[in-house]
């Protein structure tokens, strides 16, 4: 057994889990976030991805003992109560989910593939970026719009922030 | 129409939950004293269970119990069966072997289940599973199944040879005669791969017991609760209908895997009675690939007669359909009365014969994967007409222009009579999408930098929302394919929608309120959708075949009728007029050509109340249709592909993907573009990517996505779309379903364009660079010897 302390989504959890526990099953079976989704079991599919400490990492195959001390984010928290994430404005807007489950691992990639590229994002780009999630609905073509949306959208909203 | 009437752009009301991670899946269920389930699975193709020792695995950490074969034949509960019943051209039935719900004694493919293991945590379930003692005597195995005759028998005394069955449409005599008149024949070879559907959520199940109601509740990842309901009471003995609740809450994609029972969601409902707890299986995604079941798996050979002028005369087929080692729920009505019906396609073909041969092979049960039966119809005729013109040196366009059908309603030489649709105007519209003027510039841009580019058309046709139920039972359904709809007008005028069919991505609760807010004139805010639980939903067939617009829709309009009938006449009552001068609109009920009315929720809560109604006439606004379409709808387009391919790497690149279609009228053009977007998808990834590959002792090698090439944002461009609207004459809304469409058109296109890019006419889904590579190798050969 471990000792495992993290905060999650804001949240400080202190739990005693069994080595061989994922972050997946920490976050779904202790935590009740089923949010994050387990679609292939070998890091192929990405419908597991959350974010520790700001980078986008599949929680599928990452022991939770391993990650104690992270600060984790899920898509429950990706919203700032009431007030959605510009990423996931942008999936709705351009129908970018349509079963759904994918979603929470294409947008937590979104946000981390907008993250990582302050100078903007092209098509190609995007595209090259999302391959470590699949979609079996959409056929991507509206969630690559949704993610050259919310670029905007967060860049406009960084820059009214720091604006004030 | 309203802002969010019949017609509009409006974003989806589910998306909320999703967006946020609140949907609930089967998964996400969490029951207390909920424990798991892990089956124990054959290594195996094909083999003798010698015996099976559970003991070790009984003393395993957390272990509540080992469930085996023989336990569930015990307890009486049935074998799995198909819903379909064909016969051979000789007049004998399928042969349908036992398919038991762990078979005790031989196990026919790789995965099969044959024994479960309960315990408390599911790693604790899938370190017991290892301990579980199997012996096997392995034999040989049936994959090479164009063969089968020739191969191990996989049901001995049921299927000697192997065949299910030896079935034919069309008259055999006539097309024969056709071809010995014929100007020209032209003859065609080919394979349709076989695919694994993928749905993203794997399939999942979760049983309870209530030992004091006698009552199980089984929540699962269906397409159909309600058939699922039906089965599992009717012929599998699980529990009594009435004592069996079904919920198919949120389900992360089906793309027809859903559809069908399997026997992990029987034993899990066993198995939740015998430990008296509640037990979830989840698959993970190697279990999905081995056991959900499988798509498409031809060997057709065909041949098609012409006239001198070019005319198609006569199309005779050959095809073995491969269904794996046991016949699932639906997988006799694929291949026959879903593929050889649409062998006429959008042409005027007077004769038609099919043969179609059945067979088992040691390989996953296959069944219907999106589209089922048409993309394979349509892939053979759409590369049949490719190849034809190709041998008569003639514009493929010209060729398609030249048999279009233009006279509607068409009745074909095997049983669809075909509604009507624009042929000529969706290819117009697909060649201007594409700019087809301008291709030729860029061929010759792309020779500039050494490139292949070739471009491919495919011009289908499909039936839809397959109906009516009476002509199904005629051709063997064991089902009939009538929808249901409940309109609950609440009395504070908020209407629920309860409807038969499910939604597991196609967005019916954004379009099933359209149709209502269309209606009333009542903000879709104000409409919800129920769907998708036996204890709500009084019966319903579910969803597959694109039915869910035509035939789910038009029970809601059907149900929406009488509604407004009703609430017609409380208006004129109230306002002392004639129930034929209540005009609707806009949330009110006005009275023709006056300035009286009243709100909408003034009616309902009328309607309730009860104190001034017309006389006689029952309280409440709650109305009921079964709704039974007199005919199949017949979506229809013509998609265009441009490929550009790198001779020297065999990599093939889709540039433009255009796709035109009529789907009749359309309730949400961005929910249309997008399912049409996913099928595309499919679609391509049959054409460039996907393909099941067992190897010669029956191994699945294509069991995760490190092996299954599954299509990715960078595999597939931006897709261009268009559309025509040819309203269906036949039902309600004139809609004609568009959930299919992508997957059905896209593969001839795609491997069309290639053929034309690389010059050969003979290239296999899918279309690889290696097998590319290969075909432009072989295409330099002759050049070589000269």
């Amino acid at each position: 057994m471990s000792e495992v302390k993290l905060t999650v989504n804001g949240r400080n959890i202190s739990k005693s889990v069994s080595d061989r526990t994922l972050l997946v099953e920490l976050l779904r079976e202790e935590l009740g976030l089923t949010g994050t989704h387990v679609g292939c079991d070998t890091s192929q599919c990405g419908a597991c991805t959350v974010h520790i400490d700001g980078n986008a990492v599949k929680s599928c195959t990452v022991l939770a003992a391993q990650v104690s001390g992270s600060s984790v984010t899920t898509i429950e928290g990706l919203a700032k109560g009431d007030t959605l994430h510009p990423m996931q404005e942008a999936f709705r807007t351009h129908h970018g989910l349509q079963c759904g489950f994918c979603t929470p691992g294409m947008i937590m990639m979104g946000v981390d593939i907008v993250n990582r590229h302050p100078e903007g994002l092209d098509e190609t780009t995007i595209r090259k970026e999302l391959e470590g999630n699949i979609c079996r609905c959409t056929g991507y073509h509206n969630i690559v719009k949704a993610i050259a949306a919310a670029a905007e959208d967060m860049r406009a909203g960084a820059t009214s922030l720091a604006a004030e | 129409m309203g802002a969010e009437g019949i017609g509009a752009r409006v974003v989806r009301k589910e998306d909320g939950r999703f967006i946020t991670g609140a949907g609930q899946y089967t998964d996400d269920v969490f029951e207390r004293q909920m424990c798991a389930a892990v089956f124990v699975r054959s290594p195996h193709a094909h083999a003798k269970v010698v015996s099976i020792d559970p003991s070790a695995a009984k003393e395993m950490p957390g272990v509540i119990d080992v469930i085996v074969g023989q336990d569930i034949i015990d307890a009486g509960i049935g074998n799995l069966i198909c819903g379909w019943a064909i016969q051979s051209k000789d007049g004998t039935p399928m042969k349908m072997a036992p398919y038991n719900v762990m078979d005790p004694g031989t196990v026919r493919y790789v995965g099969q289940p044959v024994a479960m293991v309960i315990a408390e945590t599911r790693a604790e379930a899938e370190d017991a599973a290892e301990a579980v003692d199997v012996e096997y005597d392995p034999q040989p195995a049936l994959t090479d199944f164009a063969n089968y005759a020739s191969g191990p028998v996989v049901h001995p005394g049921t299927a000697d040879d192997n065949m299910i069955c030896d079935w034919q449409l069309g008259d055999e005599a006539a097309t024969d005669a056709a071809f010995a008149s014929a100007a020209h024949v032209v003859e065609i070879s080919l394979r349709n791969n076989r695919l694994v559907p993928n749905a993203m959520e794997p399939r999942s199940a979760v049983a309870q017991f209530n030992r004091a109601e006698d009552h199980t509740t089984l929540w699962t990842t269906s397409q159909n609760p309600h058939v699922a309901r039906l089965v599992l009471s009717a012929f599998y003995n699980v529990a009594p209908e009435h004592k069996l609740r079904v919920i198919a809450p949120d389900v992360g994609g089906g793309f027809g895997s859903k559809i069908y029972i399997y026997p992990e969601e029987i034993a899990c409902c066993y198995a939740a009675k015998r430990v008296g707890r509640p037990v979830k299986w989840t698959a993970d995604r190697t279990e999905a690939f081995m056991t959900d079941a499988h798509g498409r798996d031809h060997v057709t050979k065909a041949k098609m007669a012409f006239d001198a002028d070019h005319r198609i005369t006569g199309f005779k087929v050959d095809t073995i359909a491969n269904l794996g080692a046991y016949m699932s729920l639906f997988s006799s009505a694929t291949p026959t009365y879903l593929y050889a019906t649409l062998l006429s396609g959008q042409y005027d073909i007077p004769n038609i014969y099919a043969n179609v041969k059945l067979v088992y092979s040691h390989t996953t049960p296959v069944d219907a994967y999106r589209g089922a039966g048409r993309p394979e119809a349509t892939f053979l005729v759409e590369r049949t007409m490719e190849t034809a013109a190709r041998q008569f040196g003639m514009s493929p366009i010209e060729l398609r222009r030249k048999n279009f059908i233009t006279q509607f309603p068409h009745q074909t030489p095997v049983l669809m009579n075909y509604d009507p649709s624009d042929f000529h105007g969706l290819m117009d519209k697909a060649l201007a999408a594409i700019d087809f003027d301008g291709y030729p510039a860029r061929k010759a841009e792309s020779e500039r930098r050494g490139m292949l580019r070739g471009i491919g058309f495919s011009s289908y046709i499909e039936a839809c929302g397959i109906a009516p139920s009476q002509a199904v039972g005629s051709l063997g359904a064991g089902v009939g394919l009538w929808e249901s709809a409940e309109i609950r007008v609440n009395p504070v005028g908020t209407i629920e929608v309860l409807s038969g069919c499910h939604s597991h991505g196609q967005s019916h609760e954004t379009t099933y309120a359209q149709i209502v807010a269309h209606r009333f004139g009542v903000p879709m805010s104000n409409v919800s959708i129920v769907h998708g639980d036996t204890d709500k939903v009084q019966f319903g067939m579910g969803t597959y075949g694109s039915r869910s617009g035509p035939v789910g829709g038009g029970a809601i309009a059907k149900a929406l009728d009488k509604v407004e009938a009703k609430a017609k006449l409380i208006a004129a009552h109230l306002m002392e007029a004639d129930a034929g001068d209540i005009e609707i609109e806009g949330g009110e009920l006005k009275v023709a050509g006056t300035d009286k009315k009243l709100a909408w929720h003034e009616v309902c809560l009328a309607a309730y109340t009860a104190h001034n109604l017309p006389e006689g006439m029952e309280p409440g606004l709650k109305e009921t249709s079964f709704y039974d379409p007199a005919n199949f709808t017949f979506p229809a387009g013509t998609f265009i592909c441009e490929v550009e391919v790198d001779p020297n790497t065999g990599v093939t690149t889709i540039v433009n993907f255009v796709a035109v279609d009529d789907f009749g009228i359309i309730i949400n053009p961005m929910v249309v573009e997008g399912q049409v977007h996913g099928g595309l998808a499919q679609g391509i990834g049959q054409a460039l990517l996907e393909g099941c590959v067992y190897d010669d002792e029956g191994q699945l090698l294509t069991a995760s996505y490190m092996d299954y090439a599954m299509p990715r944002a960078d595999d597939l461009p931006s897709f261009g779309l268009d559309h025509l609207e040819v309203p269906n004459p036949n039902n309600p809304l004139g809609v004609k379903g568009c959930g299919e469409a992508g997957a059905i058109g896209a593969p001839p296109a795609v491997i069309n364009a290639i053929t034309d890019a690389i010059g050969t006419n003979d290239l296999q889904m899918p279309a690889t660079p290696e097998k590319v590579w290969r075909a432009i190798q072989s295409t330099k050969m002759p050049m070589a010897a000269e």
